[in-house]
């Protein structure tokens, strides 16, 4: 078992530019304790922040407390871009301060949330947001609900129908 | 037929269980391509990031000859990894600009200094606000943007060696 075919295999699947990347390359090494430990140190430099402190507002909150309810409502349904599992208002990472200082300054500046979430959506799909956005592909997502709670319906009546007679 | 009916439950539960089962086993999908490809660049105009650079401005980025954009920054590792690639670029006559994310002009500096320097222009983002303009997810990252100033390509993530000539293919197709 040699560590170097398996290592060049997880290479040339991983993205160092993402945290997510070193973890497929973690999964792909698993079967090799040289690889996993490379895929370890590989996944520290994906980490790597800059050097320059947060902007204002990514963790300063807005002077006026309705914007700034505004500006948290929008960010906890905003997907942080590289952690791809938080939403930007639980992420401490630079990016994701620097898209909560973008909403902040923009829900100051008078942007209507849904607008800064339709610029964001125009620039990385509908993936950013949180909320599904109701189009053909989502429509069996938000008809399941009803369309489920109408056979529960429908099959309860059934039954108490039954147990009338 | 109506003992038919009763397994359907059951036979909905199994094809609930296969998709998720599907779902699980297949990778998942780690990259956020921009969507902006095939659209006009976004209008912005960024002060210089060091003092041997002119800054970049949209404007620059249609003067009529395709040009790649480099979304890159000095504390990223991957674009130390990626500069013997641009390098290799700017040498078959690619114009490579930059623009460096949330960095000092001193580190930028540095880090031309060190790992070789293939840009005419960089332009310093320091909020990250013309790489969320770009639907840009990350550094390093490459655009391949036309004479007109829309962008043709995107590169996720460093330049490979063997990503060069797709690279090189987008430019020639930008032209």
């Amino acid at each position: 078992m040699s560590p170097r075919p398996s290592l060049r295999g997880a290479k040339q699947r991983s993205n160092p530019a993402s945290v997510v990347g070193a973890a497929g390359l973690l999964r792909f090494a698993r079967n090799d304790g040289l690889a996993l430990l490379a895929a370890l140190f590989l996944a520290a430099p994906a980490l790597a922040q800059s050097s320059l402190p947060p902007s204002r507002y990514a963790y300063a909150q807005l002077e006026d407390p309705r914007k700034e309810a505004e500006a948290k409502a929008l960010m906890e349904t905003l997907r942080c871009l590289v952690c791809q599992g938080q939403s930007i208002a639980d992420s401490d990472a630079d990016m994701a301060g620097d898209m909560r200082a973008l909403v902040r300054e923009r829900i100051a500046a008078g942007e209507k949330p849904e607008a800064i979430r339709a610029w964001l959506v125009n620039r990385y799909g509908a993936w950013v947001s949180y909320r599904p956005p109701v189009e053909p592909l989502t429509w069996p997502l938000w008809a399941a609900p009803a369309l489920l709670l109408a056979a529960g319906l429908y099959l309860a009546r059934g039954r108490f129908r039954r147990r009338r007679r | 037929m109506r003992r038919l009916w009763l397994w359907l439950p059951l036979a909905v539960f199994v094809a609930f269980l296969v998709t998720v089962a599907i779902g699980l086993r297949k990778p998942p999908e780690t990259q956020i391509r921009s969507q902006m490809i095939g659209k006009p660049m976004p209008d912005f105009a960024l002060a210089p990031a060091v003092a041997s650079h002119p800054p970049l401005a949209a404007a620059d980025l249609r003067r009529g000859r395709p040009r790649l954009v480099n979304v890159f920054a000095s504390w990223c590792v991957p674009c130390k990894v990626e500069a013997p690639q641009l390098e290799a670029l700017k040498r078959s006559g690619v114009p490579i600009d930059g623009v460096a994310i949330r960095d000092r002009s001193e580190d930028v500096a540095k880090f031309l200094a060190q790992w070789g320097d293939p840009f005419e222009r960089i332009g310093s983002d320091p909020d990250s606000k013309v790489q969320f303009a770009l639907g840009s997810s990350g550094v390093p990252e490459t655009f391949v943007v036309d004479g007109s100033g829309v962008i043709r390509h995107q590169h996720i993530g460093d330049i490979r060696p063997e990503n060069v000539p797709e690279i090189l293919a987008a430019y020639e197709a930008a032209k």
